[in-house]
């Protein structure tokens, strides 16, 4: 059940929205889609739904095209958060279940779990507008998950919740995955990404800039992180060739160099220059990846 | 097909349970039910009132008996009383409030009557007009007696005008005047009643529908219901949905109305039904009624759908809907203008307009002899129309739905259509 797109182009009049987009999307695997805001995420969700018809490209699921007649099997979790705010989380959950294909009593009996599960079991037969903002979230994602589907595709699930709903949404979401849910995620948070996914790609103006496996592409971007904590002046080290960035911290600094080898160079130039309490070497975070690549087309 | 059901069954009852929607039924039907009764209403306001009393001082002696006479006969709700004792006697006892006024009658020196009345009371004129009618009847009848002509005359001479209108039948028939002055006043009943209920029918539904597509788009939860189902079933799940609401809400009217109406026809036999003339107009304008009522509901109900996916806040429906309101607003005046002149050119060129089709088509199949041909192309431009505009409106509202922002103008029209294509 690989969810595939193939060269897939949106154009909205002269503007390209999505760029030639190849991707696969493992099975039973969270895959993470970066992207700064305006990148085309949103829009290639939509193409994926079939919301909106690819210009050129073809999207496949399964080796089929989507459309409705896949439409039980699959969540949607929009990055524009949407519900009845009139309606009871009961009679919200029952409409938009029964619409992914469920009967009403399943409805009712899994939405209890779910409830129970986010603490939150007495919500059954409240106003979705009496509801808080970060607990309207929970009965969002409760509505993109309650019909068990095969494909689900997150847009900022985490967004505007704190840290506890997080893990109990976080765990929610690898507890999916591990019941056989492919599971497409897009965050601004580069740790939940870190986290949670194995491969991803990273959208530029439509394009991917980054795409494949996460140690993958941690390893070829080559450049890593080195700190240094020491009681003396570090700045001069900034000037060894090979170090691209410096970053100072009141007890040391972040360098961020071209190679592993590098670091060897760094720590020649340290010797007998006084104490130094921390030599470290780290691969770069995603965070650094992602304002690196995305960031280079702003320069 | 069966996502189809869900979203027509939700768009029904949520509307349904509405407190809004529970109470102008309600209300409605109190209405209707106080309209029938509105003669026992009236009646029990009225029932005990007093008679006016008036004393008459009659100086000619032989005026009172027939004046009296003459009085009672025009059922007028006056008591005359012949007042014994001079005028200023009276007067006081009118002060005294025992009499509403005083009739003071005299001849003249050519023995001509002549009379004067007496009143403390402002809106007196009414009875005063009356005495002085009867009067003038007395005194012709007094007149003539005294020149000898024989009463029948008299009577011969002010009788009414016997005068009626008829229409000269067509032998085959195919030409547009043919029915009776008679028949046409029945069909106008008709035909105004129907074209009421299509005019409130197409504002209050149609702004429903738009209402409930906005709801949804400014809720955002549009984008997961289509995810789920597809836009254009959701749209026409909306607008079958809202058509049984109104059938609901309409059979509901009309039942009613009916009951209480055959309840009551008794006491309302000459009044309502004359009026609206029901009780003997041909079963196929009934049908003609039903199927241009439901036409006339879809055309509208697609605009508005199209219109309502446009938006994306509740504030911005009225100003979309101004252009559909104005449509049948105009089809509206044109109709009540053509109540009057169902065969005039102007009718007989805008029955062909689809927009105006159900009120004015309706109005002529109602009042005149349509041939049957004229009426079947009018319905089949309809349902091209209706099939035209679903066919945009179901595109303009796939990409509308995706559409946020202000959306007011023709530009976002074009865009949601955009929105909807594949380049």
């Amino acid at each position: 059940m690989t969810l595939k797109l193939d060269n897939v182009t949106k154009r909205f009049g002269g503007f390209t929205a999505v760029d030639e987009l190849s991707i696969e999307i493992p099975d039973r695997e969270i895959f993470g889609f970066l992207g700064s805001n305006g990148a085309g995420k949103t829009t290639t969700f939509r193409l994926i739904l079939g919301l909106l018809d690819e210009t050129e490209g073809l999207i496949t699921w399964d080796g089929k095209k989507i459309d409705y007649s896949q439409s039980n099997y699959i969540g949607y979790l929009p990055e524009e958060r949407g519900l009845y705010p009139k309606l009871k989380v009961k009679d919200q959950l029952i409409y938009l279940g029964r619409l992914r294909g469920m009967s009403k009593n399943d409805v009712i009996a899994e939405l209890k779990v779910w409830l129970d599960r986010f603490k939150v079991p007495d919500y059954l037969d409240k106003k979705i507008e009496e509801l808080s903002k970060g607990n309207q979230q929970k009965i969002q994602f409760i509505s993109a998950v309650i019909h068990k589907p095969k494909l689900l595709i997150l847009d900022e699930p985490f967004s505007g919740l704190d840290p506890i709903n997080v893990e109990m949404l976080k765990k929610a979401v690898i507890e999916l995955k591990n019941q056989g849910t492919s599971i497409v995620f897009s965050s601004h948070q580069m740790e939940h990404v870190e986290e949670l996914c194995e491969h991803l790609c990273i959208m530029q103006r439509g394009k991917p800039i980054v795409h494949g496996a996460l140690k993958e592409i941690k390893r070829s971007f080559g450049k890593k992180n080195l700190f240094v904590h020491a009681d003396f002046d570090l700045e001069y080290l900034k000037d060894i060739q090979g170090v691209v960035n410096y970053k100072a911290f009141p007890d040391g600094c972040r360098l961020q160099i071209e190679s592993e080898s590098i670091s060897q160079n760094v720590f020649t130039a340290l010797q007998d220059k006084g104490f130094v309490r921390r030599f470290e070497l780290e691969e770069p975070s995603l965070n650094d990846i992602f304002i690196e690549k995305a960031g280079e087309s702003y320069e | 097909m069966n996502k189809f059901w869900i979203v027509m069954a939700h768009t029904y009852w949520s509307r349904f349970k509405t407190k809004a929607f529970l109470i102008t039924t309600a209300l409605v039907l109190v209405f209707i039910v106080g309209l029938a009764n509105i003669q026992s209403i009236i009646e029990l306001f009225s029932g005990d009132e007093e008679q006016d009393r008036i004393a008459v001082i009659d100086d000619t002696a032989n005026v009172f008996e027939s004046l009296s006479q003459q009085i009672v006969s025009t059922e007028a709700n006056v008591e005359l009383s012949n007042y014994q004792g001079s005028i200023e006697e009276a007067k006081d006892s009118v002060l005294e409030e025992e009499y509403q006024g005083v009739l003071h009658i005299t001849s003249s020196e050519k023995n001509l009557l002549e009379a004067t009345y007496f009143s403390n009371q402002v809106d007196s004129t009414q009875i005063g007009t009356q005495l002085q009618n009867t009067l003038q009847q007395i005194k012709v009848m007094m007149a003539t007696n005294n020149a000898g002509i024989d009463e029948t005359i008299i009577q011969e001479i002010y009788s009414p005008l016997e005068f009626e209108t008829a229409m000269i039948e067509n032998p085959n028939g195919t030409d547009q005047v043919g029915k009776t002055e008679e028949e046409l006043n029945n069909a106008r009943g008709l035909v105004y009643v129907i074209l009421f209920l299509l005019y409130f029918a197409v504002i209050t539904y149609g702004n429903m529908i738009a209402m409930d597509i906005a709801n949804e788009k400014s809720s955002r939860v549009m984008e997961i219901l289509i995810s789920s189902s597809s836009p254009v079933s959701q749209m026409f799940a909306k607008i079958i949905g809202i058509a049984l609401l109104g059938l609901t809400q309409y059979v509901l009217f009309i039942g009613v109305g009916y009951l209480v109406i055959s309840l009551k026809k008794d006491e309302m036999v000459g009044g309502v039904f004359d009026y609206f003339g029901i009780s003997n107009i041909e079963a196929s304008t009934f049908i003609y009624a039903i199927v241009f009522f439901l036409l006339g509901y879809l055309l509208y109900a697609t605009l508005s759908a199209m219109l309502g996916s446009l938006v994306s806040r509740i504030e911005d429906v009225q100003q979309l809907m101004m252009p559909v309101i104005f449509l049948i607003m105009i089809a509206f005046f044109f109709a009540m203008f053509g109540l009057n002149m169902p065969d005039s050119t102007m009718v007989t060129v805008t029955s062909h307009i689809p927009f105006f089709t159900p009120m004015l088509m309706f109005l002529r199949v109602g009042m005149l002899d349509v041939p049957f041909w004229e009426v079947g192309i009018s319905i089949l431009t309809m349902i091209v129309t209706i099939i035209i505009l679903a066919i945009i409106g179901a595109r303009v509202y796939r990409g509308g739905v995706l559409m946020y922002g202000r959306a007011t103008s023709l530009k976002d029209f074009k865009q949601a259509l955009q929105l909807s294509k594949k380049e």
